[in-house]
């Protein structure tokens, strides 16, 4: 028998190591012999600790469980699968969980994320098996005929780059995945790393396959070390068991991977920047060109793509890119992890294709506002995202349809706000975020925000200074328009949408601000 | 994370030795050194830059440029909150608000018994669980002003 009890770095936030403990413990004081694996979170987070039991193949959830409340799991035999006020049944049939489409994250959550054997048995490196029977251009051309864009942020076709760096011709190549994930309110890249490590390694190495790069290195924000000893450990397991090294499932190929952990630098997540960084130097912003897929790591040809990006390949190569291209909408291919945070009430892990609406994932999904307020407010695409009305929640999930309302997908993270916030408060905190991580090479983005906290300070202070308003457009036209990098060029997006959908929130009426931002 | 004086000069020089060996080593031995002693001992810059064949003024510049990196002793606990969205939407300003009337330091301060350093952070990828506080490296969800004072309780933070 085997229980099953999250090491996921949220899940030990809420006790789930003291659950696990408390588990063993219990089960020792009562003789019962069982098999405790530490698999990764189903991403049910308002659930967490969410404790399954397998049984005969049968898995029986239990969720929210604290230490406290596992001796009466106990006493109910929840081994047995039986009722207990946590009970929530089969993890598949609840309806969170089975609506959703999970190709990235079809695994976690199953088994132990450790474990090469069950990676294997769970339809793990099918798709580095079918990648060895390619030539690199093959791979580059399914690639890019799945229409997979970079999950990021910036949503560039990842064929195209593999394309470019496969192109280039030198001695040594570079693929680094970017783990910095410094998006408030997205936690996917954790999910995988903590949950299926050998699934980043083996879209990593297939990367390598396809663009004739034999090291990489995983740029890992230093803010996860669960994460962090989770991979050390999966990168010594898939070097022991011949999936990275020398010679690659026999194949003869080879791949050496790395892991390099960040110092907390919100700006290390470009790119650019991230490679300054990986080369062991402050993280100062390169201009491009040129690309760091011609120029990039030590100036060598690099692949940078972040950890969705490759995670996604495996399945792309098992399945087939048409399969992959069927799933999602126009030029949005596939599915897409969100991740849902904020004021709800079923915050959490979302895999859907895209065209979903924003409402079915803030209701259906999310189940609206944890505190029962009204929803006022989403920031949507990470810190630098623009902030939607409720007005705009029936605009699909699509980099496009997003667009066209002045939306971003960034990394899929959508935070929700209650009719408590303030986004004149928001704005000021966005200039604040910006002047706090701002690299410093560029002065619409170093002074800029710095002016802009303080315009902000004047226009919330409720001193209609005359001109404030256009002060703090016309800065944000300047920070769009002249910043070397997306920090200071897109920090406007939540100042920018904030005063157009909420005006009232910087005591101005829509029709004073209107005029003003027919430019911007 | 272990605290205290610089008093065995060859663990400083072992972590040198190893890393300055890595083209991309500066960091790792930045991260490795604070591991060992809380921060980066100034005095010390120096030989960190013979070690890695840069100027002073090279090792500094990347000492400073990231916020992990620390150049004073911190306080014997360091608390860490999140300050970023997700959080402020579940209520991050009371907890915050709490942690610095009871410990009676702004960010970035460690309190005047050098018990307790408190650091903000801009997300831990806990947003779905937030608000979110680290305590010497540990991480508590659903924090409210109640649950975050009990932890400083815990800590022999009183007042
Ligand atoms: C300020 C800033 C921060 C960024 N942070 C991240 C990040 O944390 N993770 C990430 O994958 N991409 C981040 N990006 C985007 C990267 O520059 C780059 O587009 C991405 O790593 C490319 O991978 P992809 O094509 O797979 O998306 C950031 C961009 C900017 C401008
Ligand atoms: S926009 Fe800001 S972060 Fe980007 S290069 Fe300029 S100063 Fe640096
Ligand atoms: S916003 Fe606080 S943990 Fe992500």
């Amino acid at each position: 028998m085997r229980v099953y009890v999250p090491r996921d770095f949220s899940a030990c936030a809420l006790g789930a190591d003291e659950v696990a403990r408390a588990i063993e413990r219990e089960a020792g004081r009562r003789g019962i012999t069982l098999e405790l694996v530490r698999n990764g979170s189903r991403g049910l987070y308002w659930l967490e600790p969410f404790v399954e039991v397998e049984r005969n193949g049968e898995r029986v959830a239990y969720g929210p469980v604290s230490e406290e409340e596992v001796e009466s799991l106990f006493d109910q035999n929840f081994l047995e699968g039986k009722e207990h006020p946590a009970r929530q049944g089969n993890p598949e049939e609840i309806p969170y969980l089975r609506r959703q489409t999970r190709l990235v994250f079809r695994r976690i959550g199953k088994n132990d994320p450790l474990s090469l054997d069950e990676y294997r048995k769970h339809g793990g490196l099918a798709g580095l098996a079918r990648a060895l029977t390619l030539s690199s251009q093959q791979i580059v051309e399914e690639v890019t005929k799945s229409g997979l864009r970079g999950r990021g942020g910036a949503g560039f076709p990842t064929g195209i780059k593999w394309k470019t760096t496969l192109q280039a011709v030198d001695d040594q190549k570079y693929i680094v995945c970017n783990a910095d994930e410094g998006d408030s309110g997205t936690f996917s890249d954790r999910m995988v790393i903590e949950g299926d490590p050998f699934l980043l390694i083996e879209g990593m190495t297939i990367a390598g396959l396809a663009v004739g790069a034999t090291e990489g290195y995983v740029y890992l924000r230093s803010e996860y070390p669960l994460a962090r000893r989770i991979f050390e450990e999966a990168l010594e397991r898939a070097r022991a068991g011949g999936i990275l090294g020398k010679d690659i499932l026999g194949s003869g190929k080879s791949f050496f991977l790395n892991l390099y952990v960040g110092a907390g630098a919100y700006v290390c997540g470009e790119e650019t920047s991230l490679l300054e960084s990986l080369e062991g130097k402050r993280g100062m912003i390169r201009p491009r060109p040129p690309l760091p897929a011609v120029h990039g790591l030590w100036q060598k040809p690099t692949v940078v793509n972040n950890v969705i990006t490759l995670a996604s390949v495996p399945g792309i190569l098992a399945d087939g890119a048409d399969a992959y291209a069927q799933l999602g909408v126009g030029r949005s291919k596939g599915t897409l992890p969100v991740q849902l945070s904020g004021n709800l009430r079923r915050p959490g892990l979302v895999e859907v294709p895209f065209g979903i609406t924003l409402e079915e994932l803030l209701f259906d999904y999310g189940g609206g506002t944890a505190s029962g307020r009204p929803l006022k407010a989403i920031q949507i695409g990470g810190p630098l995202g623009p902030y939607l009305p409720s007005s705009l929640f029936h605009v699909t999930l699509d980099y496009e349809e997003l667009a066209k309302v002045r939306g971003i997908v960034g990394h899929g993270g959508i935070v929700a706000f209650d009719d408590t916030v303030n986004l004149g408060e928001m704005a000021r905190y966005a200039m604040e975020f910006c002047a706090e991580e701002s690299c410093g090479k560029c002065t619409p983005c170093r002074i800029g925000s710095t002016r802009g906290m303080e315009l902000m300070d004047k226009i919330l202070s409720g001193k209609k200074a005359p001109g404030s308003i256009q002060l703090l457009v016309d800065l944000c036209d300047v920070m769009i328009n002249a910043s070397l990098c997306g920090l200071g060029g897109m920090t406007p997006f939540p100042v920018l949408s904030g005063l157009r959908h909420f005006p009232e929130d910087f005591g101005y009426a829509k029709e004073e601000v209107e005029p003003l931002l027919q430019k911007v | 994370m272990e605290n205290g004086k610089v008093e065995r000069k060859d663990e400083l020089e072992d972590i040198l030795q190893s890393f300055s060996r890595l083209a991309n080593g500066l960091i790792p031995a930045f991260h490795a050194i604070q591991d060992r002693y809380g921060y980066v001992p100034k005095e010390r810059l120096p030989e960190i830059a013979r070690a890695f064949n840069l100027s002073q003024a090279d090792v500094y510049g990347v000492l400073t440029f990231y916020h992990d990196f620390r150049l004073e002793p911190v306080g014997r606990h360091v608390v860490s909150v999140c300050r970023a969205e997700a959080c402020q939407a579940n209520g991050s300003a009371a907890v915050i608000d709490r942690l610095r009337r009871k410990l009676g330091v702004d960010f970035g301060k460690t309190t005047t018994d050098g018990e307790v350093t408190l650091l903000p952070t801009y997300c831990f990828g806990n947003c779905a669980c937030g608000p979110s506080v680290a305590v010497d490296g540990k991480l508590y969800g659903r924090m409210s002003a109640e649950r975050v004072e009990r932890i400083l309780h815990g800590l022999g933070v009183s007042a």
